[in-house]
C-alpha cells in the first residue's frame, strides 16, 4: 500500500494531510501517533476508500484506486478494526457477524460458519458463537471484531485504536495474538507501551505532514508474554 | 418525560422474554406470522359479535397455551386499551342513532355503542394473539421470519439494526443525562430544562446519525455489497403441521361466519 501526494481537508477543520507520501511494506508493523484530531483515522479511511481524497494518489495491492469500484478489492484484503467495537458489530449473534465478511467474500454458509469458528477460537473466543453481541464486555466486543475482521483472511491489518478502553488482561491479550500475526499493520494508539511491543516502524502525523519517528524505534525489543 | 425515554431506550435488554418453552414456542416463526396476520385479518374486517367474541376466546387460549406471564399481559393489554378508551367513550356520543341514555343531555346512541364495542373486541383480540404467538419470539427471530417469509430487505433491516442499536442509543441516551445531572442539572418547567432537553435530543440524533455512517463504514470494510446472508434455515417440522391442520378449519368457520 501506498499514498503519494495524498490530500484532504475537511470543511471547518482545514487540511489535515497535506501531501503526504507514506509506503507500507510487507513486514512492516507501522506505529501511527499523533496528537487528537491529527487525521490519524482519516488517513486509514482514506486508504480503503471511506473518504474521498482531494488529491494525491493511492495504490494498493499493485493498482492504483481511485474509484468507489477500485476500492471494493481493498476493503475484502485489508482488514479494518475501528475504534468502537459497538459501530462494527451490527450482527445479532457473534457467530453472524464474524461470518458476515466471509459470506460477502463469496464463500458458502457452511464454509463461512466453519471460518467463523476458527477465527474465533484464534483469538480465544471459542463458545461464544450463540452470545447476543451487544451483551458483550468491551474486551469481549474487541476480540470479537479482531476475530470477524481475521475471518477474511486479510493480507494488510489497518487497527484503529484497538487498546482503547481495555482492560489489563484483555490489552495482553491482544498484544499476543497481534504479535502472532504475520501480516503488515498499521497501527493507531497513544499507548506507547502497547505499541512498543508490536511495531518495527514509528511514523507520526503532526501538522497535516508525516514523519517518521526514528527517535522512538525500538525494533529489538523482546516480545512479552504474560 | 425522562421517565419514558428511559423506558422506551433500555428497558428492553436482550428482548428475551423469560417464560418457559410452550407449545407456541415450538412452532415455526413464520407459521406464527402468518397465522397471526390472517387471525387479524379476518377479525378486523368481520362484523358480527359471533366472530369477534369467538376471535377474542381463541386469542385469549392462545394467550394461555404460551404461557404468558399474566400480569405483564395485562399491562400490555391495558396500555393498549388506555390508547382507544377515548375513541370508545367518545364514540356512542358522535354516532346518530337510537338514544340509549344520556349524559348532561348529550344522548348516547345504541348504534355508536355496538361500534365501539365491536372496536374495542377486535383490537383485544388482535392484540392477545400477536402477544401469544408473535411477542414470545424475540425480535431478531421475528426479524428472521419476515425475511424468510420475503418482506422486503428494507423493511428487515430497519427491525434488525433497530434491535441491536436500540440500546446503544439508549445507552448513550443516559451517559448524556447523567453528565447534565453531574453538572447540577434539574427538570423544571422553566425555558432552561427545556432547551437543555432540545439539545439532549438533537445531540441525540446528531450521535445516531453519525454513529449509522460508522457502521456503514465498518460493514463497507467487511465487503458489504447490499445483501444479508440469513443463517438459519427454517423448516416445518410436525407440531407445525398439526397447529395448521387445527387454523384452517378455524379460519374457515370464521370466514363462513363473517361472509356467508
Amino acid at each position: 500500500m501506498e499514498t503519494r501526494g495524498l490530500t484532504y481537508r475537511y470543511p471547518r477543520r482545514g487540511v489535515v494531510l497535506d501531501e503526504v507520501d507514506f509506503k507500507l511494506e510487507k513486514g512492516d508493523k507501522v506505529a501511527l501517533t499523533g496528537p487528537n484530531g491529527a487525521g490519524k483515522t482519516t488517513l486509514l479511511h482514506l486508504l480503503v476508500g471511506l473518504k474521498k481524497a482531494k488529491a494525491g494518489e493511492i495504490h494498493a495491492f499493485g493498482a492504483q484506486r481511485h474509484e468507489e469500484k477500485e476500492f471494493v478489492e481493498v476493503r475484502e484484503r485489508a482488514g479494518f478494526l475501528f475504534q468502537d467495537p459497538d459501530d462494527q458489530l451490527f450482527c445479532p449473534t457473534v457467530l453472524e457477524d464474524v461470518s458476515f465478511g466471509p459470506l460477502n467474500l463469496g464463500k458458502s454458509r457452511e464454509e463461512a460458519t466453519r471460518i467463523a469458528t476458527e477465527a474465533l477460537e484464534s483469538v480465544g473466543m471459542a463458545g461464544f458463537e450463540e452470545r447476543i453481541t451487544h451483551q458483550l464486555s468491551g474486551g469481549e466486543k474487541r476480540m470479537v471484531t479482531l476475530a470477524a475482521v481475521l475471518a477474511m483472511e486479510p493480507d494488510v491489518l489497518l487497527l484503529d485504536e484497538p487498546s482503547n478502553a481495555l482492560d489489563t488482561k484483555a490489552r495482553w491479550r491482544l498484544i499476543n495474538i497481534l504479535q502472532s500475526l504475520p501480516q503488515a499493520m498499521i497501527i493507531i494508539s497513544h499507548d506507547d507501551d502497547f505499541l512498543e511491543h508490536l511495531a518495527n516502524r514509528w511514523v507520526r502525523l503532526e501538522g497535516a505532514e508525516l514523519t517518521e519517528d526514528r527517535r522512538l524505534a525500538t525494533p529489538e525489543l523482546a516480545a512479552t508474554a504474560v | 418525560m425522562a421517565q419514558s425515554f428511559e423506558h422506551s431506550g433500555t428497558s428492553w435488554k436482550g428482548q428475551k422474554l423469560k417464560h418457559q418453552t410452550s407449545l407456541i414456542d415450538r412452532l415455526d416463526p413464520r407459521l406464527r406470522v402468518i397465522v397471526v396476520s390472517v387471525f387479524a385479518l379476518l377479525v378486523v374486517l368481520s362484523d358480527s359479535f359471533a366472530v369477534l367474541s369467538l376471535g377474542l376466546v381463541t386469542a385469549v387460549a392462545m394467550a394461555v397455551l404460551a404461557q404468558l406471564n399474566f400480569k405483564r399481559t395485562l399491562r400490555r393489554v391495558i396500555a393498549m386499551d388506555m390508547f382507544m378508551i377515548f375513541l370508545i367513550v367518545m364514540l356512542p356520543f358522535t354516532t346518530p342513532g337510537e338514544a340509549l341514555f344520556s349524559v348532561a343531555g348529550f344522548p348516547a346512541s345504541k348504534e355508536g355503542f355496538i361500534h365501539a364495542l365491536k372496536i374495542a373486541l377486535k383490537a383485544n383480540a388482535v392484540v392477545f394473539c400477536l402477544l401469544a404467538l408473535v411477542g414470545t419470539m424475540t425480535a431478531t427471530t421475528l426479524g428472521h421470519a419476515m425475511a424468510h417469509l420475503k418482506v422486503p430487505d428494507k423493511l428487515v433491516h430497519l427491525l434488525l439494526f433497530t434491535v441491536r442499536y436500540l440500546d446503544v442509543i439508549g445507552q448513550e441516551y443516559k451517559r448524556m443525562r447523567r453528565a447534565m445531572q453531574a453538572r447540577a442539572f434539574v427538570m423544571r418547567a422553566n425555558l432552561h430544562t427545556w432547551r437543555s432537553v432540545g439539545y439532549l435530543v438533537g445531540m441525540l440524533l446528531v450521535h445516531s446519525l453519525e454513529r449509522s455512517e460508522r457502521i456503514m463504514d465498518a460493514m463497507k470494510c467487511r465487503g458489504y455489497k447490499g445483501k444479508f446472508y440469513l443463517m438459519d434455515d427454517m423448516t416445518l417440522q410436525r407440531p407445525d403441521f398439526v397447529f395448521m391442520a387445527c387454523c384452517v378449519p378455524f379460519f374457515a368457520v370464521l370466514f363462513g361466519l363473517n361472509f356467508l
